[in-house]
């Protein structure tokens, strides 16, 4: 791995297990004795690892969340099943490549699966437009949610994008439009719907592919209105207050569990997906069968209606007794 | 939901603000030309010289949209309790109450019922003096118990919009508004309730993200901003300037977004005709039909 592309806080565990590795190999060729060594610094590493994943700030989920080296839809996708077939285009404009969608089987269950795409270099996050949809993404992905509703399949979401593309060609052909009208078609879907964040969760652009029955979010996964930069600049006034901005914005999933947003965590291996991509993609894809399993033996009505609960439920606020 | 509580302490009842400056003459901000304001007001805040609408309160919508005497306001006493305990250079709970003592508002909209050209509605109108029209839980929960009375009662809903957004001091909940208010109105939508959007200056963010680009018809003020990301993120964003009245109302008509731009002083028949139009097509049963041919024609 390129330890350029690991986090600050990642690289004093990195150094030690790459030491462990280093003595096991030497360890190998020239047949020292190593074993009180190895089993010294892996006590060390993995206390080390504790503590420091014990008390992440929230600016460190939101490095987690973004980090260069998080897996993305289309490796989870290839992890779940070797039998996804994209479908692309909206049928009206283009086809977005920051969303991708198509057709999986997750154990026994045909579903439909829709997710962000970033890139992982330059030239793919040019393509991918580093994840940030255009409304052609959002009526792409409405286009094949209403295809498996049509075949009574359900659909799955994975979301991760910094948030829907700020330019004038997505202010021309109706951002909003297209984002407000997923939400409410979303709602309206007569399929299981299951949606997981998968790192950002950003703002309307997440949320449009977000309106389900089951929301879960990966245990270092972020979700917010804004982005922490964003807010920073808006109420702080100050961009170099992204970390107080990410605080204050209650952005991890136990937050938002306790807000009465999120159904369920999804436990990432113990230093972040990003360091064991198929231990977290069977722990995803268990989760997602678990839920549609769930969900299988709820009735359409009952399916759009305790959706559309759950939607009503959320928020606080106080009201005086008439 | 443990912050939810109920009190009984209400909020005193301030009279609304217009947010006029004071003064004979008001400068108008598009054109420059010096307005007598008593003029100004009979001509419910237009520029006679170029049609620029001023941006007006939630009362002068009131008296714009509804018959004399009409409103009754619904679901009131619901305020925000500060959920995240937001502060960034200002607390937020400061923020709410500076915002009430200003607008003698709880919260960034009012809703209630009313008659429009005679017919029965139900209206919502947003405050932008009230944080900038910002949509929290209060928000959300007033549009969704709008579309709910609207359902039940089987009336036609308006909502005015104007809103710099979601909320940010209650975050995700500001965020989830938009799914429950976009929720109802699927529910509406199946119930054929008809909805009408109107969207004036400025409208962006969440709002037009959710209700507000969803109406049956949607009804846009001459040139007001109307957009999803803000004009000064976007040129921030791709480092070029922004086309002329890109954003506007004008351009969002030649972009296929709206229905039509309707100034103020026809917004009321305009809505109150494209009313006339749906709640006589909703009849579904042959009884219906005939029950609402009996009533369109006792109206006429
Ligand atoms: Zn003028």
């Amino acid at each position: 791995m390129k330890a350029n592309q690991f986090l600050d806080f990642e690289k004093p565990i990195i150094e030690l297990e790459d030491k462990i590795t280093e003595l096991n190999r030497a360890a190998a060729v020239q047949n020292v004795p190593v074993d009180d060594e190895v089993k010294r610094l892996t006590e060390k590493a993995r206390k080390l690892r504790s503590e420091i994943y014990s008390k992440l700030t929230a600016w460190q989920y939101v490095q987690l969340a973004r980090h260069p080296l998080r897996p993305y839809t289309i490796d989870y996708i290839r992890e779940i099943s070797d039998d996804f077939v994209e479908l692309r285009g909206d049928r009206a404009f283009a086809d977005d490549p920051s969303i991708v969608g198509g057709l999986i089987s997750i154990g026994d269950k045909r579903c439909m699966i829709i997710g962000h795409q970033k890139g992982r270099n330059t030239k793919e996050n040019i393509h991918r437009n580093f994840g940030m949809p255009h409304p052609e993404g959002y009526r792409k992905a409405l286009r094949l949610m209403k295809l498996a509703e049509k075949f009574r399949r359900p659909i799955v979401t994975l979301i991760d994008t910094p948030g829907a593309y700020p330019g004038i060609g997505a202010e021309e052909r109706g951002q909003a439009e297209a984002i407000a009208r997923n939400l409410r078609e979303m709602a309206a879907l007569r399929v299981p719907t299951v949606s997981v964040v998968i790192g950002e969760g950003g703002s309307g652009g997440a949320l449009a592919l977000g309106v389900s029955n089951r929301i879960l979010m990966l245990e270092y996964s972020i979700y917010s209105v804004i982005s922490p930069e964003g807010c920073a600049a808006i109420l702080w006034q100050d961009p170099a207050k992204n970390r107080d901005a990410a605080e204050a914005l209650h952005l991890t999933p136990k937050h938002l569990v306790s807000l009465g947003v999120v159904d369920r965590i999804v436990k990432e291996p113990e230093v972040g997906a990003h360091r064991d991509l198929s231990a977290m993609a069977a722990e995803l894809k268990r989760a997602i069968y678990e839920e549609l399993n769930y969900l299988g033996h709820v009735d359409e009505a009952a399916l759009i209606e305790s959706r559309r609960e759950k939607y009503m439920k959320i928020g606080f606020f106080t009201e005086d007794s008439p | 939901m443990s912050w939810f509580k109920r009190s009984k302490k209400s909020l005193k009842a301030t009279a609304p603000k217009k947010n006029m400056p004071d003064g004979l003459w008001q400068k108008c901000q598009y054109c420059g030309e010096i307005l007598y304001i008593k003029e100004l007001e009979k001509a419910l805040w237009v520029c006679s010289k170029c049609g620029y609408h001023f941006m007006i309160g939630t009362d002068q919508y009131i008296e714009i949209l509804c018959d004399s005497g009409t409103f009754e306001e619904t679901h009131t006493g619901i305020r925000s309790v500060d959920p995240l305990e937001f502060k960034d250079v200002k607390k937020y709970s400061d923020r709410l109450k500076q915002s009430m003592s200003k607008t003698g508002r709880e919260d960034a909209v009012i809703t209630g019922f009313a008659k429009l050209s005679g017919r029965d509605v139900v209206i919502a109108i947003m405050d932008f003096s009230f944080m900038g029209g910002s949509m929290g839980s209060v928000v959300g929960e007033k549009i969704a118990r709008a579309m709910n009375d609207a359902t039940k009662y089987r009336r036609p809903l308006i909502i005015v919009s104007r809103s710099g957004g979601a909320r940010m001091q209650e975050s995700i909940l500001s965020l989830m508004q938009m799914a429950k208010t976009a929720a109802m109105l699927a529910k509406m939508s199946e119930e054929r309730i008809p909805y009408i959007s109107v969207l004036t200056n400025p409208t962006t963010g969440g709002v037009t993200a959710s209700y507000g680009s969803l109406g049956d018809v949607i009804i846009a003020e001459p040139r007001a901003l109307i957009g999803f990301a803000g004009p000064r993120v976007i040129k921030q964003t791709i480092g070029q300037e922004l086309p002329d009245g890109f954003q506007r109302s004008e351009f969002l008509l030649e972009h296929g977004m709206i229905d039509m731009i309707c100034p103020r002083d026809g917004l009321r028949d305009r809505i109150g005709d494209l009313l006339e139009f749906f709640c006589v097509a909703v009849a579904a049963t042959p009884s219906e039909a005939d029950k609402n041919e009996g009533e369109s024609s006792a109206v006429s």
